[in-house]
């Protein structure tokens, strides 16, 4: 299988008045169709830069990004960043609006992703009328209007409070394995990401580089996080890990 | 089916409101009534403070002579040519900016000293290069209320939310469409706040241009009524501008309240 997205030799580096600061240094990795890929790193270690770079938003310093052209990609950002001047509906459209793509066949596709996951009876109410977890589901849908081929998601839950958090990224989960997407997630909660995702990346302290890569695998086939959590291989994996971080060289 | 504490509730907060109301009125009926009494039992000079009943009769009078909304159209005219230009300048310009850090760092020192420059100062030289007339007034107006909301909206557009701008830029918007999808949107509220700072910039800079120039307006009447020792015309020149300023205080409020809406 080819890989959809191949970093190789990546460097990252960010260049103020008073100093010259290395974010990342050689990373390496590919990420295939279908792929959920957990990035987790102490914080400031370069980790949202490195889905800046992928995301088109960054330049690259040395090395190369290997994607298809026409490779969509959506992102999603830790505040759901629903405009509050627009109805949900109408937060879900920016995407097709801004490249001009509202067509009917993308539109009626927003409107079964509100009905399927539960924001039909929402479309025209405002986000502030909305909690939590209904907002970052609604940001989710804005993402996927576009239909995007990979989605990122840089620290998505982490403004929420511990239980909402817990049931949205099931939520979240669910609808991207639904919607057959390949996803990257940067977060700084480890457990999180051992219980979201098939392989993690461990960048270690500024400049960042892969200090390992993990390919989680539970005995049984669970797709669901909060259970997960509960399972002898999570404990294994969230020790690896975190010794990987502590132990800092 | 509202319970009966909440109708209390309402009802006590209605009441509240209305106090508040009838206090305000009644501040203004009993310091017009105190000015009546003192200047009828002649505790006050007249000549210098006038009286209500005297401002009233030079009201009738302006009437009489069909002055009287002559000089108010004539001011209001010039308030709401410079109020619209104002404005426009200021969003115009504030957009340029925001498109432009380079321009937006070259101006900003300029737009700073341009600001806590006393506009006054620049009258007579005004005068000179666009003559004695409504042009000079407005340019003066402009002058005080462009600045200040080319400064402020450009402040509101500067803070606008990154992380919005961000969510934009991710779906492969343009800065054109950051500009149209985010910042215009999300600086409404600033956008309307500089609109009523600038109805009292105008106000400012229409009646200052009117003293210094005028040959009509109520800043004339004033600086008319002053110079033949006719406080009778000041003081009712003054309370005309008191007058109007509610008026346009209300206009701007109403049109903040839509816009909320």
């Amino acid at each position: 299988m080819k890989p959809i997205l191949e970093i190789k030799k990546l460097y990252k580096t960010y260049h103020t008045k008073k100093c010259e600061i290395e974010a990342l240094k050689n990373i390496n990795f590919e990420v295939y169709e279908g792929d959920f890929i957990g990035i987790v790193g102490p914080s400031g270690c370069g980790k949202s830069t490195l889905l800046s770079i992928i995301g088109n938003l960054e330049s690259i310093t040395k090395g190369t990004v290997k994607k298809d052209k026409n490779l969509k990609i959506g992102y999603m950002l830790q505040d759901d960043c629903l405009f509050p001047w627009l109805t949900i509906y109408e937060n879900c459209l920016l995407g097709l609006k801004i490249n001009k793509i509202c067509n009917k066949e993308n539109i009626d596709n927003v409107k079964k992703l509100l009905s399927t996951y539960g924001l039909k009876d929402f479309m025209n109410n405002y986000p502030n009328d909305l909690s939590g977890g209904m907002r970052q589901r609604a940001a989710l849908i804005r993402t996927l209007a576009i239909k995007p081929d990979i989605l990122l998601l840089d620290e998505p839950f982490s403004a929420l409070d511990y239980y909402t958090r817990l049931s949205v990224s099931n939520d979240v989960l669910d609808i991207i394995r639904k919607e057959k997407k390949t996803l990257i997630i940067v977060t700084h909660d480890i457990s999180e990401a051992i219980s979201m995702c098939k392989k993690i990346i461990v960048l270690s302290k500024r400049p960042s580089t892969i200090k390992n890569i993990y390919n989680i695998n539970y005995k049984e086939d669970r797709e669901n996080p909060i259970k997960n959590r509960s399972s002898r291989e999570f404990m294994n994996y969230y020790e690896k890990i975190w010794e990987d971080l502590t132990n800092e060289k | 089916m509202k319970s009966e504490e909440y109708k209390k509730y309402l009802k006590r907060i209605k009441r509240d409101n209305l106090l508040v109301l009838f206090t305000q009125i009644l501040i203004i009926v009993i310091f017009f009534v105190v000015w009546q009494i003192l200047a009828d039992k002649k505790i006050i000079n007249t000549f210098l403070v006038s009286s209500p009943s005297k401002v009233l009769d030079t009201i009738v009078d302006l009437m009489k002579q069909n002055n009287l909304w002559k000089h108010i159209f004539a001011t209001l005219y010039e308030i709401v040519i410079s109020f619209i230009l104002g404005n426009v300048i200021g969003i115009v310009f504030a957009s340029i900016l925001w498109f432009s850090k380079f321009l937006s760092r070259v101006f900003e020192p300029f737009l700073t000293i341009l600001n806590s420059l006393p506009k006054v100062a620049l009258g007579p030289l005004i005068i000179v290069w666009a003559g004695a007339n409504t042009k000079s007034i407005i340019i003066m107006a402009l002058l005080i209320s462009a600045i200040i909301s080319v400064i402020n909206i450009h402040n509101a557009f500067k803070v606008t939310d990154p992380n919005k701008i961000k969510i934009v830029r991710t779906m492969g918007g343009s800065k054109l469409q950051v500009f149209t999808k985010v910042v215009i949107p999300s600086n409404i509220l600033p956008i309307i706040e500089s609109f009523k700072i600038n109805v009292s910039m105008c106000f400012v800079g229409v009646i200052m241009g009117e003293l210094l120039v005028s040959k009509e307006g109520i800043g004339y009447l004033i600086m008319y009524g002053s110079q033949v020792f006719n406080m009778n015309l000041v003081i009712t020149g003054v309370i005309l501008l008191v007058i109007l300023t509610i008026i346009l205080y209300y206009v701007v409020y109403y049109i903040e309240k839509i816009s909320k809406r």
